[in-house]
């Protein structure tokens, strides 16, 4: 009843092709910028934003990048978490080098380092399918994080092999280092994301996310009917790597202000996989679902016997707190194989034809 | 050009003047690819059956050695504990089978891939809450199994091969044996290779696949039981041997998915290959080129063969 | 790879139930994450790893640290009348995890954080001085931030990793018969691949031109922590004289039990303070009959501050410990050390300030003047438990002497005497590190504390 199409006429191609036809839909984009952009900053405390709102959104950002590589072209990749920290370490040499420039402008161009990176890793696609390609994007992990370890100029020789972030600012504002707020920190990185998600929403709506799809669907007939598959498949793993680089020079510069080669290991490009699979396959908002669930639940679990006043020691609550995620996820996934995403459009679809079941 | 001559030509010099050593990287190598292959085997047995690529295998791997472990610990004598931990296994693959794969029958496979990642946190959690996180020292002499080394001296030095290395080999030989002879002669062995073709085959026959199912993963179960008592005896059982499960994914890659042979012969290559090169040409690149060098192994061999050596050819039709 | 699903309506309807209901969770979820809070006290976080592959190591250190601090609730009533309100946050040795638990504790006006690994700690030295609230590293943590003109709020005593690596070094000279000796012998470092790993070899490397020895680097990576044989391959093929071990969690006892089993000679196998844990030597077990660790602290349960602890602690069910024969250990004694350090800086602050609710400023001030002389020691419990600390404004560390003990095949016994670093190497380099860092991170702050005199 409140999501009814009806008295909404299109009158031209482009309205009816529109990616939010229905108004309601448009406000509810509307509402959920605002809460991201005034509402946050005002009620948010320190921990709510530095610690669950910059990440979750920076992990969202690399979970639309894997769901470009991995839920529109079909392509698995478990070289997440490495290609996250080729964006990082460039973006650390690039500011290294080039102090006076805006931080912002280096962490977006650190994404094309991860691409070209990317594009390496990603030439064994045209032999390899499915699982074995996985593994062939694991190596790309494995090497690269032995490469952050074992390769000083990267982190510019600093004795113990962590990296510190310089303090740079913003028209005077810093943003990053550590005398920078929350809240710009915040509102920088929700500003990228806010850009990069629309963009990505513009190509997988378009003639190349189309691409990729009938790649994903069947390779050998998209060959047929002339899409040429080695531009397609590195297109995927270059734009892919472009968005985890840009997450992970994000990560480093905007919310850790620093990092280690341990923190773009195997386990966040698990971490991401599963963000993207739980969250939805093949579409955008699955990205923010999944990393919600992922990231977000543990540490509202871990808050959860807190608040409700349990004697819980830390360490059982950890226990615990594996224990639920697992099971979660193993429920979620015999609910809904297809993610939250798909979950969130029933629910839509619900909402149009209530009160009636269908 | 120094560089090259560092490259090409020192390795096997070294190899030549330390023919010992030599040995000894083989001989260690040979052990290493054992353990991987043990891996491996359970992934195998898994994925040939039901087509699920079991990320919780590693964790079973450590689940198993702690069950073992913390059944000794609380005086039960070490056969029994053995005896109970395999009960605890199959438990737990009827449990798995239940739970999680009667649900997900014919989704895709990446959805099944996903839900033992969420089965590797649930034994995480659980081990820890029953078992603590401290790390525990496997009961090698309970077991009888050996321990200290035999000196074999001659080739101009020594090797030392370590008794439970060769009980690790003679091990896995029997439980491969016993594998082989399993799939090849049983009636439920003549199944799982049916299951492993096609499922619904196998259902018009009347195979029922939830039985082969909670058998093969409790095949798999007893694998893991075997890798965790082999490896929790080479250094200690604790949730980091876990990591190690990652290197069965090259062991996969290259013997293939579907490949109890190929899981062996994939392991001992890597084990070899993996050994060498680091001992010989790590020095070139800093040393630590272990965790990765055997993933270019595999994906060299990719490129050549895309379904590994010993796996079927996926043969696509539009 | 995206096959669609079969969903009969019926379902649906329930899949929609329970998306609302985790919708609900994931919503309300955020909305608690305040502080929950009001208890009147000093608030201690404690950073601790129970879980997870670092947790063999992690378990005593948190042990203690909860224990003594827990018995001096119980036995004094907290500290100048004040409680202590002691938390543990797990993080599994895990940076990101660290970093969460510091920014979850952060608003809540903890006194002092001990981070408990080298990795966490790096990231948070920046954000002390500016979330105003010191970092006691004791014997770990970035070398360089010893030095206490530059890094005002991190204090690492009693001694750096470059102390231990000198001191290191000199009983090997001692061994071999005088630095002299020493040239020509081949040294190797085996660490883990990490960032605490590292912290040893620009010392070693520098030691290494001065005394002539060869200096072999063996990395450990570590995901194969428990996977060792081609290090020791290495180390069997170039036969170092000396080795010197770097290593935490599962690390420590494979390579202890590598080097037994390639016959390497156990009283030249030295390790870090951080490598010498009971569970460390005890899966080789008598093998490793004669390996050496540095230490900074006694072993045994036989002091009565520990007797204390088992009274007012262990025995009254406040303790996580599994066996009252933990208590003594190696880690424990450490973590008790590392509390003492806590309490003692505590009451120095509410000694300066007067005040009894001390808050970070004033913690950071009183571990700056903070000082436990072999008296005091022993007026708290602890007699010859280690060496006197001693810290000044612009020496946050105090370079101490530094223990030898050695594995008789079923615990540790402490070697008589000590050994002090090679001071005239170690503190110039630290001076050096901390210019570089300071020059690397673009507006680090110049100090502006006030420098109390120590009292």
């Amino acid at each position: 009843m409140l999501y009814r199409e009806v008295g909404q006429y299109k009158t031209n191609y482009a309205a009816d092709m529109a990616v939010f036809p229905i108004l309601q839909d448009r406000i509810g984009i509307g509402i959920i910028l605002f809460v991201a952009f005034v509402v946050f900053p005002l009620i948010g405390n320190d921990f709510l934003l530095n610690a669950v709102l910059i990440p979750f959104l920076i992990f969202s950002l690399a979970a639309i990048g894997l769901n470009l590589l991995t839920g529109y072209c079909g392509l698995l990749s478990l070289g997440t978490g490495a290609f996250m920290g080729v964006g990082a370490y460039a973006c650390l040499k690039l500011t290294t080098y080039f102090p006076q420039v805006n931080i912002v402008v280096w962490i977006l161009a650190s994404g094309f380092f991860s691409a070209a990176v990317g594009v390496l890793f990603g030439l064994p696609s045209l032999r390899i399918k499915g699982f074995y390609l996985a593994v062939a994007t694991l190596a790309a992990q494995f090497f690269l994080e032995w490469c952050f370890i074992r390769i000083p100029w990267l982190y510019n020789n600093s004795v113990s092999g962590a990296i510190e972030v310089p303090l740079r600012t913003f028209m005077s504002v810093p943003i990053t280092g550590p005398t920078a707020t929350s809240l710009t920190r915040y509102l920088t990185v929700l500003s990228i994301v806010v850009l990069m998600t629309w963009l990505a929403s513009n190509l997988v709506h378009g003639r190349i996310g189309r691409m990729w799809m009938s790649v994903r669907d069947m390779d050998l007939a998209a060959e047929l009917i002339g899409i040429r598959l080695l531009r397609a498949k590195l297109l995927a793993f270059a734009v892919s790597s472009f968005y985890c680089g840009v997450a992970g020079a994000m990560l480093v510069f905007l919310w850790y202000g620093g990092a280690e080669a341990e923190v773009f290991n195997i386990d966040q490009s698990f971490l991401e996989l599963f963000m993207v699979i739980i969250g939805g396959l093949g579409t955008l908002i699955g990205s923010f679902f999944g990393a919600a669930l992922i990231y977000i639940l543990p540490i509202a679990l871990r808050l959860i016997p807190e608040g409700l006043g349990l004697p819980l020691h830390p360490a059982t609550v950890e226990q615990l707190r594996f224990l639920v995620v697992g099971i979660l996820i193993i429920v979620f996934l015999v609910l809904e194989p297809n993610g939250l995403a798909r979950l969130w459009q029933i629910g839509k679809q619900k909402l149009r034809v209530w009160p009636f079941p269908y | 050009m120094h560089l090259l001559y560092q490259i090409f030509i020192d390795p096997f010099v070294q190899m030549g003047a330390a023919p010992d050593l030599f040995a000894q990287t083989l001989w260690d190598g040979l052990v290493a690819g054992v353990l991987y292959a043990l891996i491996a085997l359970g992934f195998v047995l898994i994925f040939k059956a039901s087509g699920v690529f079991n990320f919780a295998q590693g964790i079973m791997v450590v689940f198993a050695a702690l069950t073992l472990v913390g059944l000794h610990e609380h005086g039960v004598p070490a056969f029994l504990a053995l005896a109970l931990t395999v009960v605890v296994m199959f438990v737990l693959a009827f449990g798995v089978e239940r739970l999680m794969l009667r649900p997900l029958i014919n989704q895709a496979d990446v959805i099944l891939f996903m839900a033992t990642f969420g089965l590797t946190y649930v034994l995480i959690g659980f081990g820890q809450l029953v078992f603590g996180g401290n790390p525990k020292v496997m009961i090698t002499s309970d077991l009888y199994l050996p321990s200290g080394e035999i000196r074999f001296k001659g080739l101009g030095g020594f090797v030392s091969f370590q008794k439970i290395d060769i009980a690790a080999l003679i091990i896995t030989s029997i439980m491969v044996a016993v594998l082989a002879v399993f799939f090849q002669r049983t009636r439920i062995g003549r199944a799982l290779r049916a299951v492993a073709d096609s499922h619904q085959a196998a259902l018009s026959v009347g195979i029922s696949l939830e039985q082969i199912w909670v058998i093969v993963w409790f095949a798999a179960g007893v694998v893991a039981l075997t890798t965790g008592i082999m490896w929790g005896a080479r250094s200690e059982v604790s949730f980091s041997l876990q990591i190690i499960a990652l290197k069965a994914l090259p062991v996969l890659i290259l013997g293939g998915l579907t490949s109890i042979p190929g899981a062996i012969v994939g392991g001992l290559i890597i084990g070899i290959g993996e050994k060498i090169a680091e001992f010989y040409w790590g020095p070139l690149l800093g040393g630590g080129i272990e965790s990765w060098f055997a993933y270019v192994i595999a994906l060299g061999f990719l490129v050549f063969r895309p379904q590994g050596l010993f796996g079927e050819k996926i043969i696509e039709r539009i | 790879m995206h096959r669609a699903s079969a969903g009969a309506k019926g379902e649906a309807r329930m899949q929609l139930k329970h998306f609302a209901l985790g919708l609900a969770v994931l919503t309300a979820a955020p909305l608690t994450m305040t502080a929950a809070q009001a208890q009147s006290g000093i608030f201690v976080p404690l950073f601790t790893y129970r879980t997870g592959p670092f947790a063999g190591s992690g378990i005593p250190v948190a042990n203690g640290l909860h224990d003594y601090l827990t018995m001096l609730n119980e036995r004094d009533g907290g500290i100048g009348g004040e409680k202590l309100i002691i938390e543990e946050c797990e993080d599994g040795y895990n940076t990101q995890r660290g970093v969460q638990c510091y920014d979850s504790v952060k608003d809540r006006h903890p006194v002092v954080i001990t981070p408990y690994s080298t990795g966490i700690t790096e990231q948070l030295i920046p954000k002390a001085a500016v979330d105003k609230v010191p970092i006691l590293s004791m014997a770990y943590g970035l070398s360089a931030s010893a030095d206490g003109n530059e890094f005002p709020w991190i204090f690492n005593p009693p001694d750096t990793y470059w102390d231990g690596a000198s001191a290191f070094i000199q009983h090997a000279a001692n061994v071999e018969g005088g630095f002299a000796k020493l040239k020509g012998k081949t040294i190797g470092l085996i660490y883990l691949d990490a960032p605490y790993g590292k912290e040893p070899i620009p010392l070693l490397q520098a030691l290494a031109k001065d005394y002539g020895f060869t200096l072999k680097l063996y990395p450990v990576p570590v995901s194969q922590m428990q996977n060792q044989s081609s290090v020791w391959l290495d180390v069997r093929r170039d036969r170092p004289d000396w080795i010197y071990l770097q290593g935490w969690g599962a690390m420590n006892p494979t390579a202890v039990q590598e080097a037994a089993q390639n016959n390497f000679p156990m009283d030249h196998l030295v390790g870090v303070w951080w490598s010498g844990s009971d569970d460390d030597a005890r899966p080789a077990g008598a093998a490793a009959k004669g390996y050496l660790s540095l230490d900074i602290n006694a072993v045994g349960p036989n002091f009565p501050a520990l007797q204390d602890i088992i009274k007012y602690v262990v025995d009254k069910g406040k303790s996580q410990l599994s066996s009252k024969d933990k208590v003594g250990e190696n880690f424990y004694n450490r973590a008790v050390m590392n509390a003492v350090l806590i309490a003692e800086g505590i009451r120095t602050a509410q000694k300066l300030t007067g005040k009894k609710l001390i808050d970070g400023t004033d913690m950071r001030r009183g571990l700056e003047a903070m000082h436990i002389s072999d008296a005091r020691w022993k007026e708290l419990g602890l007699p010859a438990f280690a060496e006197p600390i001693h810290v000044t404004c612009s020496d946050h560390n105090g370079h101490a002497n530094i223990f030898l003990v050695q594995w008789d095949g079923t615990k540790w016994v402490k070697q008589p005497g000590s050994i002090a670093p090679i001071h005239n190497k170690v503190e110039p380099l630290i001076e050096q590190a901390a210019q570089d860092y300071v020059k690397a991170n673009t507006g680090w702050p110049k100090r502006t504390e006030a420098c109390d005199k120590s009292s």
